[in-house]
């Protein structure tokens, strides 16, 4: 089977795809996120040492690699509109930032609540807090450059040179609790090892971290749409695809 | 070679260029990366002794003393190789406990004991229900000369 793949690089045949994508994602994000909520917090038994408080988990670690798999691709997505000079390229890194920022977000808000009740502390300066800090102003310095440049394709390029220099704080984040002391803890979770937890815990992640992955890419087709709307107007094939103009003007 | 070619190339070069420089920075600067220094580290004057720093480690079996009528604690950490002696006024965290992790932040005193300001709990990687706690507990308590550490047991 053989696929053009570059046909998908024009936001002509792109858009109608995503937003076919997007509407699908959405609904098995919605039910992939109930499945796990329900398990997460009902069916998965409490922790030994932590009691209730563990179940934070459940949104803390796929919300963290969320954060950390989404900066990746962004500057995957960055690399290609550099090298190719694809205007699609730049819109999907651009539609990523804000849902990697949402993500980087949560990983430490929610971090911070859990360890209030398990080390005793919201917040304090280890490796694996302070990089995940980093990555969060990073998708907020990607989005801040991109609104402070007025011409759109000047500001893919200072973008994507932005996001692909951020991206080694990636790998810091990932090792930083084998380089160094920290006081989060180790992966319990590796591609080499047994999974650390109990095996529903465990399944219960992974469910969760699908229903992230869905919404991630419901909501980044969609704000790609968006941005096409927004960069693309006027062109006559988008004007063919849907009606712009304020109603009653036609 | 085309143009984009060549772009994917100072691309790809520029990465790489980064990532060096990034590892040579983090490596001059591994000393204060560290969140806390161990026993072993303490005892071999590795550990700032004019200003504060944390130490890490275990909370030795059997070594937590409370004084009566006040919120002083007296504990020894352990890394398995040396102890140091640890005196602490306030509240400790809920998943503080002898044999489990703990990073206290303090001094070093004249006598060799940490006068510690803040103590927070260490949590392990692993996570499992009450039942299977039990479980490995049990075991090592028919089997003594294993060691204590749920980590290994799980590996």
């Amino acid at each position: 089977m053989s696929v053009n793949w570059f046909r998908f690089s024009s936001p002509v045949s792109f858009y109608p795809l995503a937003g076919a994508w997007s509407y699908w994602f959405a609904i098995l994000a919605a039910l992939l996120a109930g499945a796990g909520l329900v398990v997460g917090l009902v069916i998965a038994p409490t922790d030994a040492t932590q009691g209730d408080a563990y179940r934070i988990i459940f949104i803390h670690v796929p919300a963290a690699w969320m954060a950390m798999f989404i900066y990746l691709v962004m500057a995957g997505w960055s690399a290609l509109a550099l090298g190719f000079n694809t205007r699609l390229s730049a819109m999907m890194a651009q539609a990523l930032a804000p849902t990697g920022a949402l993500m980087a977000a949560i990983a430490l808000w929610t971090g911070a609540f859990w360890g209030r009740p398990t080390w005793g502390t919201y917040w304090a300066w280890d490796a694996r807090m302070t990089s995940t800090l980093i990555l969060l102003f990073l998708y907020l310095g990607v989005i801040a450059l991109r609104s402070a440049i007025e011409d759109p394709r000047r500001a893919d390029r200072a973008c994507a040179v932005l996001a692909l220099v951020g991206a080694v704080n990636v790998p810091i984040i990932y090792f930083s609790v084998q380089w160094w002391n920290t006081l989060h803890q180790g992966s319990s979770i590796s591609m080499t090892a047994a999974p650390k937890m109990a095996m529903t815990m465990f399944a219960d992640i992974l469910i969760m971290t699908a229903a992230a992955w869905c919404y991630t890419i419901s909501v980044v087709l969609a704000r790609v749409q968006a941005i096409i709307v927004e960069r693309e107007r006027g062109a006559s094939w988008l004007e063919s695809l849907i009606d712009l103009r304020p109603k009653g003007t036609h | 070679m085309k143009a984009r070619h060549r772009r994917f190339a100072w691309i790809g070069a520029g990465l790489v260029v980064l990532g060096v420089a990034v590892a040579l920075v983090l490596n001059a600067f591994q000393s204060n990366l560290v969140f806390f220094f161990t026993p072993s580290q303490v005892a071999a004057h590795e550990a700032p002794t004019s200003r504060p720093f944390r130490i890490g480690g275990l909370v030795e079996q059997g070594s937590l003393k409370r004084e009566p009528n006040s919120l002083t604690v007296h504990f020894l950490v352990t890394d398995t190789a040396k102890t140091v002696p640890v005196t602490y006024t306030g509240l400790l965290p809920d998943l503080f406990k002898e044999g489990k992790g703990v990073v206290a932040q303090g001094t070093l005193g004249q006598d060799g004991a940490f006068h510690a300001t803040e103590v927070l709990a260490k949590h392990d990687e692993n996570y499992m229900p009450p039942a299977a706690k039990d479980a490995i507990d049990q075991a090592h308590r028919n089997k003594p000369e294993a060691m204590p550490s749920m980590h290994e047991a799980a590996q």
